[in-house]
């Protein structure tokens, strides 16, 4: 599946969006050291959707929020569209997770007191947007997931997969290099499980970079490409029919 | 993310939570009420005092020789005492300082004043301040005389029954028949009206037209004062350095009249509306002593109080703040966040502060005799204050929040 073998101190080929080498992450829960991740390499090219799959311990979550720039590795190595970000601090994180990566999560995760166009215009407002600009661009991304006449609507306003949509076009008005989804259909019926992986597929045609992390066969049976994590370890890393 | 936009976030919040955040900021609220309040009552009497109280009570340039001050605070009985030894003000006291005075333009007036009733056509006025004074008294007191005339020189000499009422005194017996050339019973004596003087209004609740003036050597005099002694002579002069040279004039007569040594003290006093003054600011210490403790209090309390609420705020939602965080957001654009929040909300609440100290002030002015005027400076102080407060008790929830971990803060139900 992977491509030339990593060594460090290269650089990733330009078409790879996500290369992470080694990735280890290590938590010390009192006298005990859990290791979550063992040292993960995989390698995610531009335009690719891939699922990351595992039991709960597997090290998924971890994975996740490693590759969602929400944490740093204990060793090894992430490069995240060419740039090295396993050894960035806090504020450069922040920045690439405004940049770089759009996140889409089980619950959600909109401001319930806000509306659908200020929950999608919320990236734009920390990466500095004008206002104006701000909501054009968030009212573009809110009619791409087909919601332009539910931009003024409150979350509990809206039905589970119309927030699910709100949050996909809140992850894209950035123009991410890649879109983060945590079981993104976890907290849907299937029938708008089926709506939203939909969205993902056209994303997906459009060019997107997807990774999915899900605990579902079926949903991940939707990606290119599933990987399986064990024991954090990489298990099984498989291209299949999508 | 820019300041205007987490203040315009703050208020969005504060809108959302009304109830709470009317709670929040009460105790700034107080704190700013008070200051206004407090600032605008110190403000408003001062200016009273300065411009009005001191100026009708002595006059304008004006000081008083009497045997002891009129007006005193905090005199301690032993003082008080020695002062009531003093001797009194003689005619003669008053004739030779009048004549031996070199200051050109001053005038003078004997003045005498107790209170008593004055009557006519049966009708009765009680309280009336009866005030035994020379000619020159209405220019130096500067009392227009609305109708009628003051009494001359040659009368105030002569000692002749005449008297000028004050306006509420005329309306009184008089009630807008012509009062002049009528004859009123002061103390039982009787009065020819010459005149009445210009409505005075109030002073702190009391009214400055319930009066009559008549010759000092009238024969009312016998009532107010005993023979041959007055409470006071007025001594006017044009400006302030001829009222000190007549000063110090005075007391060179005066100490060479009483036979006093160089190592002796005065035993009469030279009242200026200086003395009035000190009178007022021994007053007006004790609020500015006073109104800064209460002021600090409050809003060190409700300080606390928003600090709390922020801190709830920040618990409640460690969620949203993990959702901020995955989106892009720094750590400084969470604590600027935060800190708007509590700067606006004591700002909010200072603002309500100040509206409030000025309806306050306005009613104060409109229902009690007290002169309160807003200071616009208090207004300004109140704005910074609040803010101060929001800044210094915002910075532990806002640094609080700026270091929740994101991956905690998503995960938090």
């Amino acid at each position: 599946m992977t491509h030339q073998e990593f060594v460090t101190g290269d650089t990733p080929l330009p078409d790879i969006v996500i290369l992470t080498h080694k990735l280890a992450r290590e938590y010390i829960m009192g006298t005990e050291t859990v290791r979550a991740l063992r040292g993960v390499s995989v390698q995610i090219r531009r335009n690719e959707y891939v699922a990351v799959m595992g039991p709960s311990g597997s090290g998924k979550s971890t994975f996740m929020n490693l590759v969602g720039c929400l944490d740093t590795p204990s060793s090894g190595e992430y490069w995240l569209n060419g740039q090295k970000v396993s050894d960035l601090g806090d504020d450069d994180l922040a920045r690439i997770r405004n940049k770089e990566i759009g996140f889409v999560f089980q619950t959600f995760n909109l401001l319930p007191r806000a509306d659908a166009l200020h929950n999608v215009e919320l990236p734009l407002v920390y990466a500095g947007m004008r206002a104006a600009e701000r909501r054009k661009r968030a009212s573009e991304a809110l009619a791409r997931v087909g919601l332009a006449d539910r931009m003024h609507h409150r979350p509990n306003e809206l039905s589970g997969g119309q927030r699910q949509r709100v949050a996909i076009a809140r992850a894209l008005v950035n123009n991410p290099s890649i879109l983060l989804a945590d079981e993104p259909t976890g907290n849907l019926d299937s029938a708008t499980s089926n709506e939203i992986m939909g969205v993902f597929k056209d994303l997906h045609r459009q060019g997107q970079t997807v990774v999915m992390v899900t605990h579902e066969p079926d949903i991940a049976a939707n990606a290119e490409r599933v990987v399986t994590l064990r024991d954090g370890l990489v298990h099984t890393d498989q291209k299949q029919a999508a | 993310m820019p300041f205007y936009e987490a203040v315009r976030l703050a208020l969005q919040t504060i809108r959302a939570q009304k109830l709470k955040s009317a709670f929040s900021v009460i105790g700034v609220f107080i704190g700013v009420t008070f200051l206004i309040a407090a600032v605008s009552i110190v403000n408003g009497m001062n200016r009273y005092m300065t411009d009005k109280f001191a100026a009708s009570i002595v006059g304008v340039n004006t000081f008083q020789l009497r045997h002891r001050p009129n007006v005193g605070f905090n005199v301690p009985d032993s003082v008080w005492r020695s002062w009531r030894r003093r001797p009194r003000i003689t005619f003669a006291d008053a004739e030779a300082v009048t004549r031996g005075m070199s200051v050109p333009g001053v005038l003078t007036s004997w003045f005498s004043e107790d209170q008593g009733t004055v009557e006519y056509g049966g009708k009765i006025a009680k309280s009336i301040d009866l005030q035994g004074a020379g000619a020159d008294y209405f220019t130096i007191k500067n009392l227009n005389i609305v109708q009628g005339r003051p009494f001359s020189p040659q009368e105030a000499k002569a000692g002749i029954p005449v008297a000028v009422m004050g306006w509420e005194l005329a309306d009184k017996l008089f009630a807008g028949n012509d009062p002049i050339g009528k004859t009123i019973k002061i103390q039982g004596l009787p009065y020819t009206v010459v005149g009445v003087v210009e409505k005075q209004g109030t002073m702190l609740g009391m009214s400055l037209d319930k009066f009559v003036v008549a010759p000092a050597t009238s024969p009312i005099q016998r009532d107010v004062n005993p023979p041959h002694v007055v409470d006071a002579l007025m001594v006017k002069a044009n400006t302030i350095p001829e009222m000190n040279l007549a000063m110090d004039q005075t007391e060179g007569i005066m100490r060479a009249r009483r036979h006093l040594r160089p190592n002796q003290d005065d035993n009469f006093a030279l009242e200026t509306s200086a003395a009035v003054l000190d009178w007022w600011s021994g007053i007006n210490r004790l609020m500015v002593a006073f109104g800064p403790g209460i002021v600090l209090i409050s809003l060190v309390v409700g300080g606390i109080v928003i600090m709390n609420i922020m801190l709830m705020a920040v618990a409640e939602r460690t969620r949203e703040i993990g959702v901020r965080k995955s989106l892009g957001a720094k750590r400084k654009d969470i604590l600027r966040q935060f800190l708007a929040e509590a700067i606006t909300l004591s700002t909010v609440g200072a603002a309500a502060g100040i509206a409030f100290g000025i309806i306050l002030t306005l009613l104060i002015q409109a229902f009690t005799p007290l002169a309160a005027q807003v200071a616009p400076w208090s207004v300004g102080l109140g704005v910074v204050l609040g803010s101060v407060v929001g800044v210094v008790f915002g910075t532990l929830p806002a640094m609080r929040a700026s270091k929740l971990d994101p991956i905690a803060a998503l995960r938090q139900e």
